[in-house]
Formats: structure tokens, C-alpha cells, sequence
């Protein structure tokens, strides 16, 4: 073995024992530094001839790149280490909680309002609004329930004068009249609102939400009444083919009027909607009556349309299986 | 309306069953509500025989008796009735059966040490009738025992909610009717009644001419010598089905008529009657005693049934007790007549009196039944409780005109989306009891008495496709074409707003509209409360004019339920006065206790006026607002702390004020946790934009070059609304100081009195360069020279 292959495997064994950054210096300057095993080999050169120099030289080159390489690669597997070492002892329990933030919420009303609202965009119906204290004309008479009439005692009516002609609107419906007073054919609107009524027990809460539809236009018919709703309530539940049913009934301001009743069964004590042999009432509708339209001023002869309106707090119960709405003022929960 | 099918197979001829008939009801607009038995577990009420009698060996009034209660079965019932004695047939109820009047279960019991079967049941205990004296005495034989005391145990009852513009069907006849045009069935004509009526009818009978008379025909009869008595069996049963009690057979027959044919009657003791019959307007302070036991006082211009003594009765919403009949009354006079339906109502509301007769006169009653109401009532009295009648009088309009409709034959092409024909349209409009006259491309139609909902065109159309079947209309799938925006520009604040505050770590709230006075009154001190004229109670008594509230009650309310840490808010309407449209969008919040819980990495703090003003202007921020836009100050209202609270005001009107809550407030209400803050938003103060909400925001631009900050330490006078400083040092130079935040403030330490040091740190950037020393130092020099000018603050160090 030639002087440099013993100075090769010397470093060799020496390289593989280093840990720390501090030794490695150190074996660099054993063998590169100023008086260093390879430094010394190079002071030999005088020694040989041209020739030998020449040969000696490459040798002595193609070590030293090796010392340095070696060295360079140590390294960074000592810094390598290094870092993991510092990484593992900076370890925490991730599984702690987030820094506490107090969570807002929307209300499931609001949430399920917006639900229908985007479900009618997507159809091409705008928003309406009407105020909460309405008259008794908007209320009753403009809707062909005149003062009379038995079907005002459905709506037990929160007055604010004592002449009876201010009130609390009973249902959404008295924004038809506004809308079309105040505009011109076609119209295409839904408004949900707060509604009132003064009767109030486990299923009737003194204020609650509905939303009304209208659609008046030359051509409308009954069948596209029952597929605005039929849309509506596949696209609200998520189900599709939804079992719906069609039921007349009256309402003073619609004519033929009609009750949607969806299908659902119960199983172990929960509500499933879509199917099964019983029947939820959802909503009113039909076709505006005549004389609706007469009294916002739209010639019935020449523009028919229909009209609906719902219970929103009934449809979020309903989808979000929800008991009594009322616990919700009952805000706070814990978990 | 109630339907048995026993009794509706009095009119129509059907080999329908009952589930058949119950689903076509609900088909044609008639909603079956609920189904029910009768008598529930009827077959524990059976005929008995008492065999045997003996004294209670513990009791002197009551007995031991041996009842057979099958055909070969004895068993010991305790008694107390005096009538019980050997071979006495009555109904005995078994152990387990449910005393109709008492609603109590039956258990077998020891009664006074003896122990007892069951129990024997008077008519009173059954509600067959009042009688309680003793128990039942059945006129029957021993082939009875063991059988069901109610027959038609498996009847059932149903119950159809009738649409108020129905009356006809209040009837069962009017029922059968529809059913048979929905191809049910037959209608079964009413069987030709005769019998003699020989005398004229001699009480007067005259109708006033007051003004708004309310009665316009009054039929009557007198019928003579009867025999009042009780019903038989088959008409008690039927009264009973209907969920009334029996009294008598003249009062059975009366209910019995106005549920089979709606045709409500009065039957009067003719022997009470002063005189004469005078239907006029009642006077002001005349009072009268009806059969409800109640004394009425009543208004001026009701519809009344007098004689000459004074008020009989209230037409066609109650009689009364001077002329009610007993079971010793003689002599009936039998009122059949037509009552406005306007005149029923204002009586019956004024009054507040709910009876079967006025829920039908206020519907509409047929008015061309006088006769055959009168007719068919008297039969059956001749019947049941013999007597002679006298010939009908009919006072009044005799003949009430039909109304005509021309109906269109493509009409219901037009409304419903497909063709009917021609033929199907007759058929089933004359099945329907309309008259038709058919010409080229319509139908004369005239319309049935007994059908007052029905006025025009568009009524028919409804006629023919509820009786053709709703599930018949096509289902068109609407176009998904919008033509117009959804939401407008405040309806759009509304979603933005809600969201932006729920983000904020609010819960939605939502309140009722209406609120306790006294907790309106403490946010709206000296201002006259929105009263409700009849709230549902005290305590919801008036319209709120504040969105805190309700807002404030229930914060308390969870407070109450051990929660103190609370942000909670509601966004909706608010009321300044009583007129339509009186009311403004706001959305307020509220926020209790600490900001945050505890935690393992942070220390709580409470909530404080900074976290709602955050609130506030993240909002206004999300709204479309910079805070270039608008400004704080310390204006608030008097609900708010005086020194922790302030507003946001843009061009004299009032975005919002924040703050936080009076502690004289916090303290009325009995608040738990009193560290409270809240704010207000008036949305309808928010600018109304007519751009599009996206060209609001400035275009989003980012600069390339360097940025720059440099920190200002100013001494300021101490009252110095530093809130000013962040405008002021902005506009010193708009395009290149992008941000000035502020943060430190203090005084105190080495600070002269009255002074405070607030630093501030400037963050500059140009878009076009990066600036060099020199140009920043310019821009410093500036800021110091403007905030020094304005302020009459200065430099420190």
C-alpha cells in the first residue's frame, strides 16, 4: 500500500467516527490544514522528477477532491441531523384545541329564506317587500275578502287602531296587491316576510315567517303552477320525484285554490320526506282571482297568473328536523 | 262537519267503502281531518239484567247485585241507584271501559270492602243525556243480555274540515252530492213527505221594514198537541254521532234537520209566545236571555225574533229561554227562515256567541229550503211525538232568484292548461245541481240555490277541475331564465350585513316584532310607546321601536340559564310609528361577559368597546364603506354608557352607534353579567348606490415597489379624539400613504398634565417608484408640519 492509500483509509476510518461539526473541523485540519497529513504530501513534490511530479501530483489532486468531497457530504448529514434532532425535541400536542373564537350563526330561518330565494332566482323570480303593519284593504279586501267575510276569522288580527283599518299583515299576500299597484305586467316575485297572527299555543307561534309567490303573465296556467312548485320542493328537499299531491281547497284571493300536500312516513320516531303513504300539508296556492287583479288595476281578460305562499318556519322544522322553532330563542347551546 | 257512513248512504246510493269515500273527499276539496270511533271500546257497555239485590252489609245506600251480564254469567256489581231492583234491563260496564262522561277507566274495585264488577251507568254517565237519578231502565228482554248497548259499534266518524266557502256542504246531503258528481255514486231523491194540514197558521208572523233588516223570509208552522219526549234510539244515535247530547225529541229533530240538510230551524213553545211573531231590528239596551244561560245586552240594529214582550231570540244565531221548549211543551211553533249572512256575523261577533246555526247562516243558507226544512221537521215530529200541523206561512221573500254565469267552453283550456269536453263539463256541472242551456261555444248556466260561492266564470272552471281531479293538470317545468336581479340594492345590505356580523362571532337571533313596554321604554325614553290594541299578552304589548329590545330580554333569558359569554344579534325591522311603511331595517348586536373563553394558550379578556366598534366597521367594510367615508364620534344615545359609547355618521345621517349598554339599564333588567356592549346599524341610512356593489370597491391594484414605515411619537392635548389622526395623515398625501395605524397610547409617566403621547406608525408606497431617502424624509416633514398645525400637538423628541 502506497503512502497515500494509508493516508486515504486513515481519513476514511477517522471521517466515519465524527458526529459533531467541532471533530469535523478538527479531521479537516488533521489532514488539510497547514501541517496536515495530505499539506505534507505535497511538500514531498521537490523530491521527484518532472515526471513523477506529474504523476504524484494527479494522485495527491484526485485524494484531496476525495478528502474534501467526503468532508462536504459529513456535513450536511451532520447538519441533517442536526435540524431533525432540534425538530423532534420542538414536538407539541397538535391535538390541542384552536385559540377560542366565538362562533357566529346564522338563524335556520334565515338560512332556509335564502334557500328558497337562490331556488326561484334560478327560475327568474325577483324579491318583494311589503311592510308589517299593513291596512285592512291591502290585507283583506284587496285579496276579495271583504269585511264579512267568514274567511277573516281564520286570521285572528293583531289591530293597531281602533277602527280596525291598521294591522299586523296575517300572511305575505297583501305584497301581491303592492307589487302589482305599483308596477306593470308581467310580474315574477317572491317575498318572504314576518307575519302575524294572535293566537298562540304549542303549534301557533304569534309571529312567524312566510313566503308568498305571484307569477301574472299573459299565458300562465295552473299547469305551470304545479310545475313552479313541483321544482321548488324537489330542489328545497333534494329529493327528486318527491311524491306530491295537489288538494283543492279555498283561499278568498286564489280561484281554483289548492293545498300541496307532500309524502312522508315515519320511521322510529323520525320524519322521512320524499315517500311513504302519509301526506304533510306544505303550502297554498292557485290561480289569482279575477278580481284580485281588478283591484291592483291589471286587466283580468288579458293577464292570469298564479300565486303561493308557504310557511318558512314549518319548511326549516321540516328540513332540518327541527321540534319547536321556539327553542331557538333559546340561543346558546352547549358542545 | 262530521260524516257517518250509515248516514250518508241515506243520500247516496254507493257501493263504495269507507276508505274509497274518505280519499275521494279529500279529492274534491272536502279534507278528511280525522277519523274516529264513536264510543271508544263501545263493546264494554252492554245490555244487562239484575237478578239480584241485597243490602250493602258496610254502606246503608248502597247494594250488592247480581247482574247477568251474558247469557250464563253473574257477576257482583255495587250499586247505588234507587231505581236498581230484580229483572230491571240497563248497562252495565265492564272493568277496562272508559266512562264517556267522567273520561275515567274502569278498574275492578272494592267498593266500601265488597268488590265490584264494573259498574251500572245512568244516561248521564254515557252522555246520552242529563238525567243522573238513577241508572237506565232498558225496555228490553232477555235475548238482549250480552249485547253492545251502542249499535253501530264499528261506525266511524269522520270528521271533513268544510272550506268556509262551502256551506252547502255543512250538510250531509250537500256531501253526498259532490261525491256523486265526483262518480261516487247516486244522489238519492228526498222522499215525497205528505201528511194533513188542515188549519192555516194563526200566530202573526210580520217582518219590520227597519233599515238593514237582516231577515228576509221567515217560514213557520204550528204544530199542535204533540207529545214531546225523548228521541228514539236511531235519532239519539245520530246526535250523539255528531259529538251533542240528546234532549229532546223536538230539539233532536231541529239539530238533526240542520246537519242532514243544512237547513237550520227553531222550534219555539207556541204556548210562550206573546200574541205575535215580530222579526225587526233589536233597540239599544234591550236585553235577552238565551239558551246558553247567558243575558245579552244588546246593540242597536240586531236581527231579533220578538213578541210582544220582547226578544225571543237572535236570528239564526241563538234562541232563547222564555220560549224554549220542554218536555211538558204542547204546542211548537217551528221557524224556518233566511238570515243575511252579514247581519248573522255582526250580531253573532258582537256578541261573541258561536253556535251550529250561525256558523251556517254566516256561510249561506240555501233560501229556497224554507219549506222543505219545514216540511221534512214536522214530519218527523208527527211521528215521534204525534199532534196536528197547520199549513205552512211563509212571511217575506217567497222565491229568492238564481244567479246566471256564462261559462266559456275554452275558459278551462285557458286556466288549467288542458281541453275538457263539452259533454264531461254537463255532466258534471248537472250533477252539481246546475241548469244548463248549451249554445254554440258556451253554456247558460244557472246556478244551485244552496251554492253561494259561486259568482263567477272562474268559480265554474274550480267546480270542474276539483270534481275532474287535480292530479289530471299537467306539470309544465318552468324556465330557468332570469330576467331581472334577484335582490335590490337594500335587500342585498341585508344578506351582506347579516353575514358580515355572523362572521363576527354573533349568533342570529329572531324576535318577535312586538315587545314588554317597559323594556321599549328604556331604549326609548319620553317618546309615546306603538301599543298593539289587543296583544296576546301584557307583556308583548306594543310594536318595538328599538332592535335591543327584545334583543336585551333574551340575553338575559340565557344569561338566566348560566351562559355569560354571549354575542348574539338580530337584523330586521324596527317601528317609528303606526302607519304602513313606519319602520327601518336594523341590525343590532349584543355582546356579554368576555371576548373570549378560557383557554390553554391565551388569557381572557372582557369585551369591550373596541370589539363593537370592529364589528361595526367590519361590517360598514363589507357593506361597501371605507373609513375614508365616514366618521366616529362620541355622539350616542342616552341607552349607551356616556364615555364608552359613539356613532358613525356619514353626511348628517347616522350609520350606527355602538357602545357600551347604560348600567342603569343593566341594572332594571336584573342583568347577571353586566359587562355588556352593543351596537346598532340603520341600514336604510346606508347610501343607496345605484353602481353595481362590485364597482364599489376600488380597483384592486397592488404596487411593485418598495414599502417604507416610520414611526411618529405626538404629544397631544389629552382630549384629542385621536380617531382624527388617521384622515388627517392620510391626506397629507393620499397616493402614497397607504396605512397609519396607531399604536400606542398613554399618558402619565413624564407627560406634562392634560397632554398624552400617541404613536403612530405610517406605512409609504408609491405605485410608480421606490421612493428614496430623500423623498420620504419630505413626506415625514410633512406629516409632522400637518399634524402639528392641526392638532396644536407636537413632535416628540
Amino acid at each position: 500500500m502506497s503512502e497515500l492509500d494509508k493516508i486515504n483509509k486513515n481519513f476514511v476510518e477517522k471521517l466515519n467516527k465524527i458526529k459533531t461539526k467541532e471533530d469535523l473541523q478538527n479531521l479537516k485540519s488533521e489532514f488539510l490544514g497547514k501541517n496536515g497529513f495530505v499539506t505534507n504530501e505535497f511538500k514531498k513534490m521537490s523530491q521527484f522528477n518532472l515526471d513523477q511530479k506529474k504523476e504524484f501530483s494527479i494522485q495527491l489532486n484526485e485524494i484531496k477532491n476525495s478528502i474534501n468531497e467526503n468532508l462536504s457530504n459529513k456535513l450536511k448529514e451532520i447538519e441533517k441531523d442536526e435540524i431533525n434532532k432540534k425538530l423532534s425535541d420542538e414536538k407539541i400536542d397538535i391535538t390541542l384545541p384552536i385559540r377560542s373564537q366565538q362562533e357566529g350563526k346564522i338563524h335556520p330561518v334565515s338560512q332556509v329564506i335564502d334557500e328558497i330565494s337562490s331556488i326561484f332566482s334560478e327560475i327568474g323570480y325577483s324579491v318583494a317587500e311589503g311592510p308589517d303593519v299593513e291596512t285592512e284593504h291591502n290585507n283583506f279586501t284587496a285579496l276579495n275578502t271583504p269585511e264579512d267575510h267568514p274567511a277573516r276569522d281564520m286570521h285572528d288580527t293583531f289591530y293597531l287602531e281602533k277602527n280596525k283599518r291598521i294591522l299586523l299583515r296575517t300572511h305575505t299576500s297583501p305584497v301581491q296587491i303592492r307589487t302589482m299597484q305599483k308596477g306593470k305586467p308581467p310580474f315574477k316575485i317572491i317575498a318572504p316576510g314576518r307575519t302575524y297572527r294572535c293566537d298562540s299555543d304549542q303549534t301557533h307561534a304569534p309571529m312567524f315567517h312566510q313566503l308568498e309567490g305571484l307569477h301574472v303573465d299573459k299565458e300562465i296556467t295552473m299547469a305551470h303552477l304545479k310545475g313552479c312548485l313541483n321544482y321548488f320542493i324537489q330542489e328545497f328537499f333534494e329529493i327528486k320525484n318527491i311524491k306530491m299531491r295537489f288538494r283543492p281547497s279555498h283561499f278568498p284571493f286564489t280561484e281554483p285554490s289548492a293545498e300541496v300536500d307532500i309524502g312522508y312516513r315515519i320511521e322510529n320516531d323520525k320524519i322521512f320526506i320524499g315517500d311513504g303513504d302519509k301526506w304533510l300539508e306544505i303550502l297554498g296556492c292557485g290561480m289569482v282571482h279575477p278580481n284580485v287583479l281588478k283591484n291592483s288595476n291589471i286587466d283580468a281578460n288579458k293577464y292570469q297568473g298564479f300565486a303561493f305562499g308557504m310557511g318558512i318556519d314549518r319548511l326549516a322544522m321540516l328540513k332540518y328536523g327541527i321540534n319547536d322553532l321556539r327553542s331557538f330563542l333559546k340561543l346558546i347551546s352547549d358542545g | 262537519m262530521i260524516l257517518t257512513l250509515s248516514w250518508l248512504k241515506k243520500h247516496l246510493k254507493t257501493p263504495a267503502n269507507l276508505n274509497k269515500i274518505i280519499d275521494k273527499l279529500t279529492n274534491i276539496g272536502l279534507e278528511v281531518e280525522n277519523i274516529k270511533n264513536v264510543n271508544n271500546a263501545s263493546e264494554l257497555f252492554k245490555i244487562a239484567k239484575v237478578v239480584k239485590v241485597e243490602k250493602h252489609p258496610n254502606a246503608d245506600k248502597l247494594k250488592i247485585c247480581d247482574v247477568l251480564v251474558s247469557k250464563d254469567e253473574i257477576k257482583k256489581v255495587v250499586c247505588g241507584a234507587d231505581n236498581v231492583r230484580p229483572d230491571l234491563y240497563t248497562v252495565h260496564a265492564s272493568p277496562g271501559a272508559i266512562i264517556p262522561k267522567s273520561k275515567l277507566k274502569l278498574k275492578i274495585a272494592k267498593i266500601r270492602g265488597v268488590e265490584s264488577f264494573g259498574m251500572l251507568c245512568s244516561e248521564s254517565e254515557l252522555n246520552i243525556s242529563n238525567e243522573s237519578a238513577g241508572i237506565i231502565d232498558l225496555k228490553k228482554n232477555s235475548n238482549d243480555v250480552g249485547k253492545s248497548f251502542f249499535r253501530d259499534k264499528d261506525e266511524k266518524i269522520v270528521e271533513i274540515s268544510v272550506t268556509p266557502n262551502r256551506p252547502d256542504c255543512l250538510g250531509i246531503r250537500g256531501i253526498a252530492r259532490d261525491l256523486s258528481a265526483a262518480g261516487l255514486g247516486s244522489l238519492i231523491d228526498i222522499k215525497k213527505i205528505s201528511f194533513k194540514q188542515k188549519k192555516p197558521q194563526n200566530i202573526k208572523v210580520s217582518i219590520s221594514k227597519d233599515r238593514g233588516q237582516g231577515c228576509l223570509s221567515f217560514g213557520s208552522c204550528l204544530i199542535k198537541n204533540i207529545k214531546n219526549t225523548e228521541s228514539p234510539k236511531w235519532l239519539k244515535d245520530k246526535i250523539i254521532s255528531l259529538g251533542l247530547k240528546p234532549i229532546s225529541a223536538i230539539v233532536d229533530i231541529t239539530n238533526y234537520v240542520m246537519f242532514d240538510l243544512n237547513r237550520p230551524l227553531h222550534a219555539y213553545d207556541a204556548d210562550k209566545i206573546d200574541n205575535e211573531i215580530i222579526v225587526r231590528n233589536s233597540r239599544k239596551n234591550e236585553t235577552f236571555d238565551a239558551l246558553d244561560e247567558k243575558k245579552y245586552n244588546l246593540e242597536g240594529g240586531m236581527c231579533v225574533i220578538t213578541d210582544r214582550s220582547g226578544v225571543l231570540g237572535l236570528g239564526g244565531v241563538i234562541g232563547g229561554k222564555r220560549s224554549g221548549t220542554e218536555l211538558e211543551t204542547k204546542n211548537i211553533f217551528l221557524e224556518s227562515a233566511y238570515f243575511l249572512p252579514s247581519s248573522v256575523r255582526k250580531t253573532s261577533k258582537a256578541l261573541n256567541i258561536d253556535t251550529d246555526a250561525k256558523f251556517r247562516f254566516e256561510r249561506g243558507i240555501d233560501p229556497n229550503s224554507i219549506e222543505e226544512g219545514l216540511k221534512v221537521a214536522t214530519d218527523l215530529i208527527l211521528n215521534i211525538c204525534g199532534g196536528e200541523a197547520s199549513k205552512f206561512q211563509i212571511t217575506g221573500k217567497k222565491n229568492f232568484n238564481k244567479k246566471k254565469i256564462e261559462l266559456s267552453l275554452n275558459k278551462f283550456k285557458k286556466t288549467i292548461g288542458f281541453s275538457i269536453t263539452a259533454n264531461e263539463t254537463k255532466k258534471i256541472l248537472l250533477a252539481l245541481g246546475f241548469k244548463i242551456k248549451t249554445k254554440k261555444s258556451s253554456l247558460t248556466l244557472e246556478i244551485p240555490s244552496w251554492r253561494p260561492d259561486i259568482n263567477q266564470e272562474i268559480d265554474i272552471i274550480e267546480e270542474l277541475i276539483r270534481i275532474k281531479g287535480f292530479d289530471k293538470i299537467e306539470t309544465i317545468a318552468p324556465n330557468k331564465i332570469r330576467e331581472r336581479e334577484t335582490l335590490t340594492f337594500p335587500q342585498r345590505l341585508f344578506h351582506l350585513s347579516q353575514r358580515a356580523i355572523s362572521n363576527q362571532g354573533y349568533l342570529e337571533a329572531i324576535t318577535w316584532s312586538f315587545t314588554d313596554k317597559k323594556i321599549d321604554t328604556l331604549f326609548n325614553p319620553g317618546e309615546k310607546p306603538l301599543t298593539i290594541l289587543n296583544p296576546i299578552s301584557t307583556d308583548l304589548d306594543v310594536l318595538r321601536r328599538s332592535i335591543f329590545s327584545n334583543l336585551i330580554y333574551y340575553l338575559k333569558k340565557n344569561q338566566d340559564r348560566g351562559y355569560q359569554d354571549i354575542s348574539i344579534f338580530e337584523i330586521g325591522p324596527t317601528f317609528y310609528g303606526k302607519n304602513p311603511g313606519e319602520q327601518e331595517i336594523v341590525i343590532g348586536g349584543l355582546r356579554s361577559g368576555k371576548f373570549n373563553k378560557k383557554s390553554w394558550s391565551e388569557k381572557t379578556r372582557g369585551v369591550d368597546v373596541f370589539d363593537v366598534k370592529a364589528d361595526v366597521l367590519q361590517c360598514l367594510k363589507e357593506l361597501g364603506l371605507n373609513e375614508k367615508q365616514f366618521n366616529v364620534n362620541a355622539d350616542s344615545k342616552n341607552y349607551y354608557h356616556p364615555g364608552r359609547s359613539g356613532s358613525v355618521v356619514k353626511e348628517n345621517k347616522t350609520l350606527a352607534f355602538f357602545g357600551e349598554i347604560h348600567p342603569t339599564i343593566i341594572s332594571k333588567m336584573d342583568l347577571k353579567e353586566k359587562n355588556i356592549y352593543g351596537f346598532e346599524i340603520y341600514l336604510n341610512n346606508i347610501p343607496l348606490q345605484e353602481k353595481k356593489l362590485r364597482l364599489l370597491k376600488g380597483n384592486f391594484k397592488v404596487s411593485d415597489f418598495q414599502k417604507s414605515e416610520r414611526d411618529f411619537a405626538f404629544i397631544l392635548n389629552k382630549d384629542y379624539k385621536v380617531g382624527n389622526l388617521k384622515n388627517l395623515i392620510r391626506d397629507v398625501n393620499p397616493s402614497v400613504i397607504k396605512f397609519v395605524s396607531i399604536f400606542d397610547v398613554f399618558e402619565g409617566e413624564n407627560l406634562p398634565d392634560g397632554k398624552k403621547s400617541v404613536a403612530i406608525n405610517v406605512t409609504i408606497q408609491s405605485d410608480e417608484k421606490t421612493l428614496s431617502d430623500n423623498d420620504l424624509n419630505q413626506i415625514c416633514k410633512s406629516i409632522i408640519k400637518i399634524v402639528q398645525q392641526k392638532t396644536g400637538g407636537s413632535i416628540r423628541s
